[in-house]
C-alpha cells in the first residue's frame, strides 16, 4: 500500500532542493507524487511513496533532507490535528479518508487505523519527539504537549534511549524568526522512518580533512553534486579539474571508483603553499590518495594524473559513468593550458627532465565547450555531467548557458557568491550518441567571467573609494565649522 | 586506458608501454561487482601485456573466458593487478614516438612541453 511521507528539509541551499531530490528519485526509480504542491519557502514536502524501503533509500542519499516521517496527521491548528488523529483510531477502511479532494491542503485527511495499530504492540517500546520550528519550548511544556496524545492506542512502555518506535510531533511557526505567530501555523504527527545525510557533512568536513586546497568544495555541496551525478556503487567517475579531489570524496562515499586529472603538478603532489592558517609546510602524506584512506574508501581510488584538459588523453571508446567537476573560474585559480607566446621555442635535452612548462590562458568558454564535447564523447548514454558555472548575476540568461546537442540540461541551481556574482550548478544528461562536430559556443564571448568579475569589482572599488573620500571631506568640513564656532565664542 | 594522442603527429598513441622502477603493493577491499563491471571497459590484451611487462601477470589468462563473472579466483587476480599494484616511480612510453611520461609518487605526468604544443 502506498503511504504518505513527510520529507523535512534543511532550510538552506533552497535552489538545490528540487534538483537533488529529482536526481535521487530518478536514480532509484521511485515515482514522485506530491500530495500537496510544495512551496520553496516551506521546509517540507508531503509525498506518496510506494513503500517504506523507498523512503529509507531516499534518506540514505539526500544531504538536504533532515528526516522522513510516515505521516499520520497534518492540520493547521492543534485542535484539528487531535480531531483527525482521534478519527483515525476509528478509521478501519484501510485507506486515507479524503473528504474534499479539491482542497489543496491535506488538513482534513484522516489516516487508516492500521498505521497506528502497527505500533500499538505491548512489546514495542516507544518515545515521542517534539520539534518546534522557529519557536522554543521548555522540556516541561513539551511533555505537556505529549500528554495531549494520551488517547493514542500505544500499549508498549516508554523508552527514551533505544525505542522500537519513535513518534514525532512537529509544530511549525513559519520561517520568519522576527515575526513568530502565537499559535503554530502547521502541525504534523507521524512515525519517524529515517534521517537524511546531514551527519555526513560533519564527517566529511574540510576542517578535519588532511589534504585541502584553496578552492576545495565544501562537503555539503560536493555531496549534492555526487547525488545529481547519480553516482552509484561501482560507477567509474572522472573529475578533469580535480585539484585537491574534494568532489571525488563524496563520489567515492557513494561507491564510485574515481579518476582525476589536473594541469597543476604542484597541487597533485601537494607541494603548493598550505591552505590552513598557521601551517608552514604541507605534510608528506597529503594527497588525494591519503584523503581516500582517511575516509576508509582507499579501495575506490583508481588514479590521478597530471594532464592538460585541452589535449586528448583517454582512449577514444572509453566510457565514464559520471563526470563531476568544478573548473577554475580564472579568479582564485587560473584558467590555463600548456603553451607559450614565443615562436619557435625549444628546450635543451638536459632541462627536459624536471621541466615545468609555461602556460597560456585557457578561456572559460573554451573550457566549457571542451567539457561538453568530452562528455558527449566519453559518457555512457543516460549518464550525467555535473559542473559549476560562474556568472555575473545581472547578465544571466538561461539560453546562453553552454549547450551541446547530445547533452540535455536537467538541473540548474544557483548559489549566490556576492551581490554581483553567483555560480550555477549545471547538470547535463547525455541523450544521444550521435556526436556532431561542434564549433565553439557562439555565446562564449559573452561569458568571460574573469574580465567581468574584475570589471564589476573595479566599479564598486572605485565607488567605495569615492564614497570614503566624500565622507572624509564632510567630516573635515564639519570639524572646521565647529572649530570656527568655538573661536567665535 | 591512456593514450599519447596529445603529441603532434601521433595517430593512435596506444597502448602506452610501462617502465616501472618502484612498484608498491597495497591491499585494498575486494569488490567483485566493480571488477565485473570494469572488465568490459578494459582492453584485455593490453592489460595483460602491461601486467606481464611489470612481472605481475602470473595466473592471468591471456584471453577472457566467456563466463568470467562466475570465476571468483579470476576476478580476484584482476582486482590485484587493477587496484593493488601501484607503480610509484617509472615511465609511460609512447609507442609511436618513444616520448616518455614520468610517473612520480604514483602520479603520471602527461604534460607536454611548450615546444610540443606549438
Amino acid at each position: 500500500m502506498a503511504r504518505r511521507y513527510l520529507l523535512w528539509f534543511a532550510q538552506e541551499h533552497l535552489d538545490f532542493r528540487h534538483a537533488e531530490m529529482h536526481s535521487i528519485f530518478s536514480m532509484l526509480n521511485i515515482p514522485l507524487k506530491f500530495i500537496e504542491n510544495p512551496s520553496i519557502n516551506l521546509p517540507y514536502w508531503i509525498v506518496e511513496l510506494p513503500s517504506e524501503i523507498c523512503a529509507k533509500q531516499i534518506a540514505s542519499r539526500s544531504v538536504l533532507l533532515k528526516n522522513c516521517l510516515e505521516l499520520w496527521s497534518r492540520a493547521k491548528s492543534e485542535a484539528k490535528l487531535h480531531e483527525n488523529l482521534k478519527s483515525s483510531v476509528k478509521n478501519k477502511s484501510g485507506k486515507w479518508i479524503v473528504t474534499n479532494s479539491n482542497n489543496e491542503i491535506s488538513e482534513s485527511h484522516i489516516c487508516p487505523s492500521e498505521l497506528l495499530d502497527a505500533v500499538s504492540d505491548p512489546n514495542k517500546t516507544f518515545k515521542v519527539d517534539v520539534e518546534t520550528f522557529c519557536k522554543h519550548f521548555t522540556m516541561k511544556q513539551k511533555v505537556e504537549k505529549i500528554e495531549n496524545f494520551s488517547y493514542l492506542p500505544l500499549e508498549g512502555a516508554v523508552n527514551l534511549n533505544k525505542p522500537d518506535v519513535t513518534l514525532s510531533y512537529i509544530e511549525f511557526y513559519g520561517v520568519d524568526p522576527n515575526n513568530v505567530p502565537q499559535h503554530p501555523c502547521d502541525l504534523f504527527f507521524g512515525k519517524w522512518i529515517a534521517d537524511g545525510q546531514r551527519d555526513l557533512i560533519k564527517f566529511h568536513t574540510l576542517k578535519k580533512r588532511e589534504f585541502i586546497g584553496n578552492t576545495s568544495m565544501d562537503a555539503q555541496l560536493s555531496i549534492i553534486m555526487a547525488n545529481q551525478a547519480q553516482v552509484a556503487p561501482g560507477d567509474v567517475v572522472l573529475d578533469p579539474f580535480v585539484g585537491s579531489g574534494s568532489l571525488l570524496v563524496s563520489a567515492a562515499h557513494f561507491g564510485g571508483y574515481i579518476w582525476g586529472t589536473d594541469i597543476d603538478f604542484m597541487m597533485l603532489h601537494a607541494r603548493t603553499r598550505p591552505t590552513r592558517v598557521g601551517q608552514k609546510v604541507r605534510n608528506k602524506e597529503e594527497s588525494i590518495r591519503g584523503n581516500m584512506k582517511q575516509y576508509g574508501i582507499r579501495s575506490q581510488y583508481l588514479d590521478v594524473l597530471v594532464s592538460d584538459f585541452s589535449r586528448p588523453l583517454w582512449r577514444q571508446d572509453l566510457k565514464f559513468d559520471a563526470l563531476i567537476t568544478d573548473p577554475p573560474y580564472g579568479v582564485r585559480e587560473p584558467t590555463e593550458k600548456i603553451g607559450i607566446e614565443k615562436d619557435n621555442y625549444s628546450l635543451s635535452e638536459q632541462h627536459l627532465d624536471n621541466h615545468i612548462p609555461s602556460k597560456v590562458e585557457y578561456g572559460l568558454p573554451h573550457i566549457y565547450s571542451d567539457l561538453l564535447n568530452f562528455a558527449a564523447q566519453h559518457l555512457s548514454i543516460g549518464r550525467r555531467l555535473v559542473c559549476w558555472y560562474p556568472l555575473v548575476r545581472d547578465e544571466y540568461l538561461e539560453e546562453q548557458l553552454p549547450s551541446h546537442p547530445c547533452m540535455q540540461l536537467v538541473g540548474n541551481s544557483e548559489q549566490v557568491l556576492s551581490k554581483m556574482t553567483s555560480r550555477r550548478l549545471l547538470t547535463y544528461q547525455k541523450i544521444s550518441d550521435d556526436i556532431p562536430n561542434m564549433p565553439h559556443d557562439p555565446h562564449g564571448a559573452a561569458h568571460n567571467f574573469r574580465d567581468k568579475y574584475f570589471a564589476v569589482g573595479e566599479i564598486s572599488r572605485r565607488e567605495k573609494k569615492e564614497r570614503r573620500a566624500e565622507e572624509i571631506a564632510k567630516t573635515a568640513f564639519y570639524l572646521k565649522a565647529k572649530r570656527e564656532e568655538c573661536k567665535k565664542e | 586506458m591512456l593514450t599519447s594522442k596529445c603529441l603532434r603527429g601521433v595517430v593512435t598513441g596506444y597502448p602506452l608501454a610501462i617502465n616501472a622502477t618502484i612498484i608498491n603493493i597495497t591491499e585494498v577491499d575486494y569488490n567483485p561487482e566493480f571488477i565485473t563491471r570494469i572488465i568490459p571497459k578494459l582492453d584485455w590484451e593490453v592489460l595483460w601485456r602491461a601486467a606481464d611487462s611489470i612481472g605481475h601477470s602470473d595466473g592471468l589468462p591471456q584471453t577472457i573466458e566467456p563466463k568470467f563473472e562466475e570465476n571468483n579466483e579470476f576476478l580476484k587476480k584482476v582486482h590485484r593487478v587493477l587496484l593493488e599494484v601501484d607503480i610509484e616511480e617509472g615511465n609511460l612510453v609512447c609507442p609511436e614516438s618513444g616520448r616518455r611520461f614520468p610517473i612520480s609518487k604514483g602520479i603520471p605526468n602527461m604534460l607536454l612541453t611548450e615546444a610540443e604544443v606549438q
